[in-house]
């Protein structure tokens, strides 16, 4: 067994055990969309609308998981023994950012077809909007695994990681709001533009997997 | 000495600075001529532009220093990093408010949600305000530091990804001063650029100062524990 797959395993079991996070995540999102279906007062959304309500409530229930990711760590001394073994700490920023990517995957398997139940005329957008939704999750794991640890290191924990987040995540919620509005506009998905959102997702995971990469190490210091 | 010839180049600087800047906003209000549609209002651009290209390239700046940081472990570099973020803010926050100026003279209004420029400015604002909250978050010396550059390297990286994402979100109906299509008139673009050096002297000047008073304080502080401990 490598590192990575020595950790990521461990992160996995502890929530499978525990179920911190992502029940809590669920059911916030859920609890997010019964709101805005009493807010706007609508039983069908479809384009900017559609999009504009799922992008940002799978963002904020996505916040609520990157604050816990090393608050466990730092509580019980997880990083004290990273430290200490003799492997590439870049390994631990790979694998906490995969098993957030694994998280978020869960999340919007449960959260999305109930999005579709209570909004959606037609699901058949969701399709590709699933491979937005993925890209936009590794954008969202390589970002927030640098920064849920910068906060979890501060006196300021949860309050930090979402101020600095929300900025930061902007780009991402562009592209798959830009998509989305398309994919589920109601006549079923229409491709314009989706190429371009893609692009853009693609260049933002990359940008900041090589930031998390070269920078992960420097957090980890004492 | 050594600090005594820093007190002379700054003090040069700055003469330097005030020189170039007058010279830029004489060329501005008394050589460039009156533009066609916007008329007097238009002059506020020779403020804006200036102030969110150094504003954003203060950044960047900022993001360099904080690579040489973690590269060196040299405290010096997290200083100037730290300084030049803090001028960008203060010019950012000029920014704002030279451009809701300008979008009311030509636009109407005080802000257009529309328009990418401006938005993905105050995202690129809004970013940074938090470097404030991040650096009082942590106490120990070396570590506030160390995260501090490694977010001003991530914000550095963001600035370019925001403008691309959000223009391409949004039509354009900013007015894009180096555009393809012909661009400034021989006279503005000469007040411009001037105006634009001098923005950039003014930053330098700024960071500078900063710097020399943190370190002037510093060295207060330890005569005084000094003293006291005598």
């Amino acid at each position: 067994m490598t590192p990575f797959t020595a950790i990521l395993r461990k992160d996995l079991r502890v929530e499978l055990r525990t179920l911190r996070s992502l029940p809590a995540m669920a059911l916030f999102a859920v609890t997010a969309f019964v709101i805005f279906r009493f807010g706007l007062d609508r039983t069908s959304l479809d384009g900017e609308l559609a999009a504009g309500v799922l992008v940002p409530t799978l963002l904020f229930a996505a916040l609520l998981a990157i604050n816990r990711l090393f608050v466990a760590e730092r509580e019980e001394g997880g990083f004290e023994l990273i430290r200490l073994a003799p492997i590439d700490r870049t390994v631990l920023f790979a694998a906490k950012a995969s098993a957030l990517v694994i998280y978020l995957v869960v999340l919007e398997l449960i959260a999305v077809p109930i999005f579709a139940l209570f909004f959606l005329d037609t699901a058949s957008g969701l399709v590709p909007f699933a491979l937005v939704l993925v890209l936009a999750d590794i954008g969202l794991a390589a970002t927030g695994t640098v920064i849920s640890t910068i906060a979890t290191m501060s006196s300021a924990r949860d309050l930090l990681a979402p101020l600095i987040l929300l900025p930061l995540l902007v780009p991402l919620v562009i592209a798959a709001a830009g998509a989305g509005e398309h994919l589920l506009s109601a006549g079923g998905p229409d491709y314009g533009g989706f190429g371009k959102w893609l692009g853009l997702l693609g260049l933002y995971d990359l940008v900041f997997l090589l930031v998390g990469y070269a920078t992960f190490d420097f957090l980890l210091e004492d | 000495m050594a600090t005594a010839l820093q007190q002379i180049t700054l003090r040069r600087l700055a003469i330097v600075t005030v020189a170039v800047m007058g010279a830029g906003y004489a060329l501005a209000f008394l050589y460039a001529p009156q533009d066609a549609t916007e008329g007097f209002a238009q002059k506020i651009f020779y403020l804006h532009v200036p102030l969110a290209i150094v504003s954003l390239l203060g950044f960047i700046v900022a993001g360099i220093h904080a690579i040489r940081h973690l590269r060196s472990g040299d405290p010096k570099h997290d200083a100037r990093s730290y300084v030049s973020i803090h001028i960008s803010v203060i010019l950012g926050l000029a920014v704002l408010l030279t451009g809701a100026i300008w979008a009311k003279s030509q636009w109407g209004v005080w802000w257009e949600w529309r328009e990418p420029t401006l938005v993905s400015f105050l995202i690129v604002f809004l970013l940074y305000a938090t470097y404030y909250p991040l650096r009082y978050a942590i106490e120990d010396r070396d570590r506030q530091a160390r995260y501090a550059s490694v977010f001003a390297i991530t914000a550095g990286a963001f600035v370019p990804l925001n403008f691309l994402a959000v223009r391409l979100a949004q039509p354009y109906i900013h007015p894009r001063t180096f555009s393809s299509s012909g661009g400034l008139p021989g006279e503005m673009l000469l007040a411009f650029l001037v105006c634009l050096a001098g923005m950039a002297l003014l930053w330098l000047t700024l960071v500078w100062f900063e710097l020399d008073a943190k370190a002037a304080s510093a060295n207060l502080g330890r005569i005084r524990r000094a003293l006291e401990a005598s």
